[in-house]
């Protein structure tokens, strides 16, 4: 028989000192090795011998039918192994993540500008670069429908569009003492996760591939593969350690790269590597959705809302890809925290000769989300009121109303003690004064502030997707391999996972390793999405931790003679009632013992019931919620603007790490401002993206921080049973960067002496401001 | 053959393309895959490297009066703390070199290796991410990052790391505004930045161990060693270029220059006459200085770069001076080096400096470049139009002196002939009288292009102008001024607000701009009409101070 390892320390029963690593700081789980260049991404993998490169080739025209490719060219240009089109892909030509519409190679018809056609496999990257520009493409041209409303016009879209309602909008309009009407044009979003798309393929054994995917959904990347490959899904291994970046662009963004290299690698016999130059990346693919929503708002002279109907208009793109839940997530946020008695709202899903737009960090929910404070402000200009008093009087409790224009009921409502919190901390109202005073001496530069809240609720709305598994194995010598269905791309998923595993067992962080996210040990995964990774994940790793120690507890109380029920686990130890015994001997008995130390766990999140034709229901589990406070300086001659400070209370339960949910906040909050301030995705009339690399599209650089930048967590428990009762936190702050736009809006409407509310359409550019002051202007 | 040391290791490079970045190098041929590639075009910083040299020699004795510069330098004091003690040490440093022969002081600087090719390196030490951990002891800067939660995905991390390190090899005080200068050109997408700025103040506040001088002579010792033998590097390289056999290839269309030997795609001359041999037998090479610009032709346009003519050793390209009150600049100067000299004479310029790209790449990009690349919005150049500079172009026997205002003729086109480069550019300094500024509109503060650039150069005597001069970018297919409005206002009273409308006037279709990914043109011409307003009363603002800016150098 093999000897167990050796123990490195003596029986430390009595005197256990490893440090339990449960709830507090620790930091990310890869900071050493990221700090030290040694974290590996998919493109630092040692390159397997004789490694082929991909690279797509790409339509120069936005609309129209493919009537001959040429690709003599291509295959002539040195270095060239392979060259395929659509006509090439032995399975499902089509990798639509939900819904048909996305085919892996142009099949026919050009969609969007940019859309690939053909892909090369060449000796190296550059020539596989240069072969791909140098096919001869005949496409046939077909009007292109580049902006919403042309779509909606031609009544173009991908899914049918939705609505939800209570009580009677438009009686409650009719009904109201005031009524106010507002469109917004909000822009979309490119991820910009630093490391760019990415996918290496390995041929093995006869027909099976091994896939590395920079990829938040491996498991669709399984399947993808498979599929286009035209064989079962037991022979695709997709295996994600992490990703630079992800922010939702690699939930269905990253399949076709992992295909592509698949088919060449399964056509060739060699492991082929596909990553997308960075302008590329931008061009082929879906970004956040563009909406152009409007609003109408009934309200009485106090500033109470009684009535508001609500279109949001969603530019999908091409294709549905994820836009039906999308779409749906912007009208399940609407309503912010603000009860809206008489509320209808319809959600319309564009589609356009555009890349297919896809998930992005809130999922639609910001796009929602800015139309209720988009309302409030419209009614605080109306009545003369401050913005915040506004807030506070609409905001969802017993004497408004609990019910959602979905029908959920709120349960757990932290938002009215969040701002009222926030207001007291941040200094609202003195600042308030102030910043009156210096407008009325400042005639260039004005000065805004707006406090803003969040309510995002948490779930998959498919509920199928609400389910988690994972692997734990513990060996002989006490150390513990957890792997599970998420997938790390820096928000500290691992991290936290870890510190669950490390608290259930009583040991050490130091004990835990968290492996790479593979489909061959947790099968069937949901996507790392929707902020769900921690609460779906943790409960699932937390579920096969009690399975293994129902085991240990039941064959250590046999060894004292006592029950099971009076085992715990800390401090490195097993103990019962006056017996301990060292984790590690303890591990070491029980394998002797044949106890199986290995236990697969699992998770389905409860409660959830919505109802999607009826729009009422139960779509999330529970709400996450927060308020910032932003004050902003804008210089009226030119519409720039600085951040001046920024406050922010954010709920996320019972913190399982507050460096890391600190970080998702303030991370959240940066991008958030990046979306509605810098970042301007342009397509020229030829629907071309012109903002298509870093140049010209510009995300916050470290000098957009606020100097002054205070963050902190609303220290209360989910009331919900979520794992120990954290909350997540990927997405819901992001939409705290509302406070930015308001505060840009507060600050143009000083120049009417705060009667005017400014017409400010995102992203708040400079030349965006400047168009708020001539309309503001051209109203008075 | 160029030779640089890898971390701690020397290498020769022979046989590779003119046109392999450094990025490339490290990841590919050294598998050093800690540094990252983003962007491979310089926008990003995951591929900041670092890059140590001892602190300038000059190259002969004719650098004397370079010397006098250098002296004047240290006695000026700028605004940013960082910066401040920065120019004064290396220009000290600088100056105890030159007395006392080799010095044990090596210089840090951040550049982007994707945009950065081989040849410039030679004579330096290039310093990656793994070389920092000893063992398993991360270097402070790791350590600090790793502490103040200062990295989520960890893409970028190592770029950060780079950059904190320069930083913090300058051994000086740091406040928030240095952070964010040194920083500026790497991007996080997922931190916000707080942490990363905590830790660097954090960092660089510590109490720090010295340089480690043993191991600083040693590495300048190596670094001296490959200098010392670049007598026959460079003319090793011209006997190769007057080789009839190689000369023969340049003109065959078949030859693969992939594996041509890099004697034979790469030239490093010394001297002019040996500048003007090379650009007079390889027509075809192009010149390359910072390469910041040139790259992107390969890394994004994926031309291949066939030969190229560094100017990175022409030591007569990199003199800075002051005479006859006219700052001359080398042309092969990154604007790094420039920049103490420039804002000593110009120190409204800070704005427009600090806002010229990203340190790493002001640490490559020169002012040479910057004027040859004739780009219409190329920030320096409008700058230069409103100070009456003058471009000196030589060819290797003579030189002629052209202004600035007219130099360029069209879109990325100007007067240089095929077989001239720009030497220097020299500038008139301000008289008493004048008020410069310059303004720059962008989405984004830091490491933007110009959707305006504007750069006004007023002189008032007695309350009258008595001279207007303008540049402007953004605005024309050219870097452009505003003849009209440079006459209108002259012998009018400044404090007039007649001088706001006037000018408006002007500027509201002076130009006709087109529309673009950065702006439109009715915000252009909008922006213009609005500066000048701005100017306007920033001039007059003395005894009623009004606030004109929101975004200005902290």
């Amino acid at each position: 028989m093999r000897k167990l390892k050796e123990k490195i320390h003596p029986d430390t029963a009595d005197k256990p000192t490893a440090k339990i690593a449960n709830l507090r700081s620790s930091p990310h789980e890869s900071a050493v090795r990221q700090v030290s260049g040694s974290a590996r991404y998919v493109d630092d993998i040692p390159e397997p011998a004789n490694l082929k490169h991909a690279a797509v080739g790409i339509s120069a025209v936005a609309s129209g039918i493919i009537k001959h490719i040429n690709l003599d060219a291509v295959w002539a240009s040195p270095g060239v192994i392979d060259v395929i089109t659509s006509k090439d892909v032995p399975g499902h030509i089509d990798i639509g993540p939900v819904f048909k519409g996305d085919p892996v190679l142009a099949d026919g018809e050009i969609k969007f500008h940019g859309q690939p056609i053909f892909a090369v496999l060449g000796h190296n990257v550059e020539v596989a670069k240069i072969a791909a520009t140098l096919a001869i493409i005949e496409i046939e041209e077909t009007p292109a429908i580049l902006s919403v409303a042309v779509a909606k016009a031609a009544q173009s879209f991908v899914r049918p569009s939705q609505k939800m309602s209570q009580g009677d909008a438009a009686q409650g309009l009719k009904n109201a003492q005031h009524t106010a009407k507002g469109t917004l044009s909000i822009g979309g979003q490119e991820h910009l996760y630093i490391e760019g798309q990415v996918s290496m393929a390995i041929p093995e054994e006869e027909d099976r591939m091994f896939i590395y995917s920079s990829s938040q959904h491996p498991s669709e990347v399984q399947k993808l593969v498979a599929e286009v490959l035209n064989i079962k899904l037991n022979k695709v291994v997709v295996d994600m350690r992490r990703m630079g970046g992800g922010f939702g662009g690699k939930e269905t963004q990253a399949a076709q790269w992992a295909c592509i290299a698949a088919l060449f690698a399964a056509r060739k016999d060699c492991a082929v590597k596909l990553r997308l130059p960075r302008r590329q990346d931008m061009i082929v693919t879906g970004k956040r959705h563009p909406f152009e929503n409007s609003f109408e708002v009934g309200f009485d002279d106090s500033g109470k809302i009684s009535a508001a109907k609500i279109e949001v208009n969603g530019n999908c793109g091409h294709s549905p890809d994820l836009s039906d839940a999308i779409v749906d997530r912007a009208m399940f946020h609407v309503d912010n925290t603000y009860f809206l008695e008489h509320c209808h709202i319809d959600g319309h899903r564009l589609k356009t000769h555009q890349v297919s737009h896809t998930a992005y960090r809130g999922f639609g929910g910001p796009q929602g989300m800015i139309m209720a404070e988009a309302m409030i402000d419209k009614v605080a200009r109306a009545i003369g009121k401050d913005p915040l008093s506004v807030r506070k009087l609409n905001l969802y409790g017993e004497h408004n109303g609990l019910t959602t224009p979905y029908g959920m009921q709120i349960e757990h409502d932290f938002s009215a003690a969040i701002i009222e919190t926030l207001e007291k901390s941040s200094d609202y109202w003195s600042r308030r004064a102030a910043i009156t005073t210096f407008n009325k001496n400042s005639p260039i530069i004005k000065k805004g502030l707006a406090l803003t809240p969040v309510k995002f609720g948490i779930s998959f709305t498919a509920k199928h997707l609400n389910q988690a598994g994972a692997l734990v194995h513990v060996y002989t010598d006490g150390s513990i391999q957890a792997n599970h269905g998420g997938t790390e791309m820096g928000q500290g998923l691992h991290t936290k996972v870890g510190q669950i595993v490390a608290n259930e067992f009583g040991v050490s962080l130091n004990e835990v390793e968290i492996t790479s996210t593979r489909t061959d040990k947790v099968p069937n995964t949901s996507p790392t999405a929707a902020s769900s990774g921690t609460d779906l994940n943790g409960k699932a790793v937390q579920n096969a931790c009690i399975i293994i120690k129902q085991r240990l507890a039941e064959f250590y109380a046999q060894l004292v003679g006592l029950r099971d029920q009076q085992v715990t686990f800390s401090n490195s130890a097993v103990h019962c009632g006056e017996h301990q015994l060292s984790w590690e001997s303890l591990i070491h008995q029980a394998y002797y013992a044949r106890v199986s130390l290995s236990a697969s766990g699992f998770y389905k999140t409860p409660k959830l019931d919505y109802n999607r034709e009826t729009g009422k229901g139960r779509p999330f589990f529970y709400f996450a919620y927060g308020a910032a406070a932003t004050e902003v300086s804008v210089d009226t001659l030119t519409g720039e603007h600085k951040v001046d400070r920024v406050d922010i209370l954010h709920d996320v339960g019972k913190s399982l790490n507050r460096g890391i949910d600190i970080g998702q906040i303030e991370g959240a909050f940066i991008q958030g401002m990046g979306w509605l301030t810098t970042e301007d995705l342009v397509w020229d009339e030829a629907g071309r993206l012109i903002s298509n690399n870093l140049a010209t599209y510009k995300i916050p650089a470290i000098g957009d921080t606020p100097a002054i930048f205070n963050v902190n967590l609303f220290d209360r428990p989910n009331e919900e049973d979520s794992i120990y009762h954290s909350k997540a936190v990927g997405e819901p702050p992001f939409m705290l960067a509302i406070s930015v736009w308001c505060a840009m809006k507060d600050a143009l409407s000083s120049l009417t002496n705060y009667t005017l509310d400014p017409q400010l359409e995102t992203p708040a550019t400079p030349e965006r401001v400047m168009n708020a002051i001539a309309s503001l202007e051209a109203q008075q | 053959m160029i030779q640089f040391l890898l971390n701690d290791q020397k290498v020769s490079i022979e046989n590779e393309r003119a046109d392999l970045t450094l990025l490339n190098y490290l990841r590919e041929n050294r598998r050093l895959t800690g540094t990252k590639e983003g962007c491979a075009s310089g926008d990003c910083g995951a591929c900041t490297v670092v890059i140590a040299q001892p602190t300038l020699v000059p190259f002969d004795a004719a650098e004397a009066q370079g010397i006098a510069c250098l002296q004047e330098a240290v006695g000026f004091q700028k605004a940013s703390g960082l910066q401040e003690t920065n120019v004064a040490r290396t220009t000290e440093s600088q100056i105890a070199e030159v007395s006392a022969d080799k010095s044990a002081a090596l210089s840090y600087k951040a550049i982007n290796s994707c945009v950065t090719f081989l040849s410039a390196l030679h004579g330096k030490q290039v310093i990656t991410v793994e070389h920092l951990r000893q063992n398993n002891t991360l270097h402070p800067v790791q350590q600090a990052m790793v502490t103040a939660n200062a990295t989520q995905c960890g893409f970028c991390t190592p770029g950060f790391v780079m950059s904190i390190f320069a930083l913090y090899q300058q051994q000086e005080a740091v406040n928030r505004a240095g952070v964010i200068t040194a920083l500026s050109g790497n991007l996080c997408r997922c931190t916000g930045y707080k942490p990363i700025i905590e830790a660097t103040l954090a960092v660089c506040r510590e109490q720090k161990p010295s340089q480690d001088t043993a191991q600083s002579k040693r590495i300048i010792a190596q670094l001296n060693e490959i200098r010392d033998n670049d007598a026959g590097f460079t003319s090793a390289t011209m006997n190769m270029s007057k080789n009839g056999q190689h000369i023969n290839k340049e003109n065959d269309q078949q030859n693969n220059n992939s594996d041509a030997p890099a004697s034979d795609n790469l030239y490093l001359p010394k001297t002019r006459q040996q500048l003007a041999a090379c650009i007079q037998h390889f027509p075809k090479a192009m010149l390359v200085a910072g390469s910041t610009d040139l790259a992107l032709l390969h890394t994004q346009e994926l031309q291949p770069l066939e030969k190229l003519i560094s100017l990175s050793y022409m030591s007569t390209l990199q003199e800075i001076s002051v005479n006859n009150n006219t700052l001359s600049i080398g042309a092969a100067c990154t604007l790094s080096d420039m920049e103490p000299a420039l804002l000593k004479h110009f120190p409204s310029l800070h704005e427009i400096i600090e806002r010229f790209a990203s340190i790493p790449i002001r640490n490559q990009a020169t002012l040479g470049g910057n004027i040859a690349g004739a780009s219409p919005i190329g920030d320096m150049a409008p700058v230069l139009i409103s100070l009456h500079a003058s471009v000196v172009v030589d060819n290797g026997i003579n030189t002629r002196t052209l202004p600035l205002r007219g130099f360029f003729t069209g879109y990325r086109t100007t007067q240089l002939a095929k077989n001239e480069w720009i030497h220097s550019i020299n500038i008139p300094l301000l008289s008493a009288n004048q008020h410069l500024v310059a303004y720059k509109i962008s989405k984004r503060f830091e490491d933007d292009i110009s959707a305006v650039c504007m750069a006004l150069n007023l002189t008032v005597e007695n309350g009258k102008v008595t001279q207007l001069s303008t540049g402007f970018g953004g605005v024309a297919a050219t870097p452009a001024f505003c003849e009209k409005l440079e006459t209108s206002l002259v012998g009018t009273s400044w404090h007039h607000k007649s001088c706001v409308d006037i000018g408006q006037n002007i500027l509201a279709s002076a130009f006709t701009p087109l529309s673009d990914v950065r702006a439109s043109a009715q915000y252009r011409n909008k922006m213009m009409v609005n500066l000048w307003h701005r100017f306007w009363l920033e001039t007059n603002a003395q005894d009623n101070v009004i606030a004109t800016r929101v975004i200005q150098h902290a």
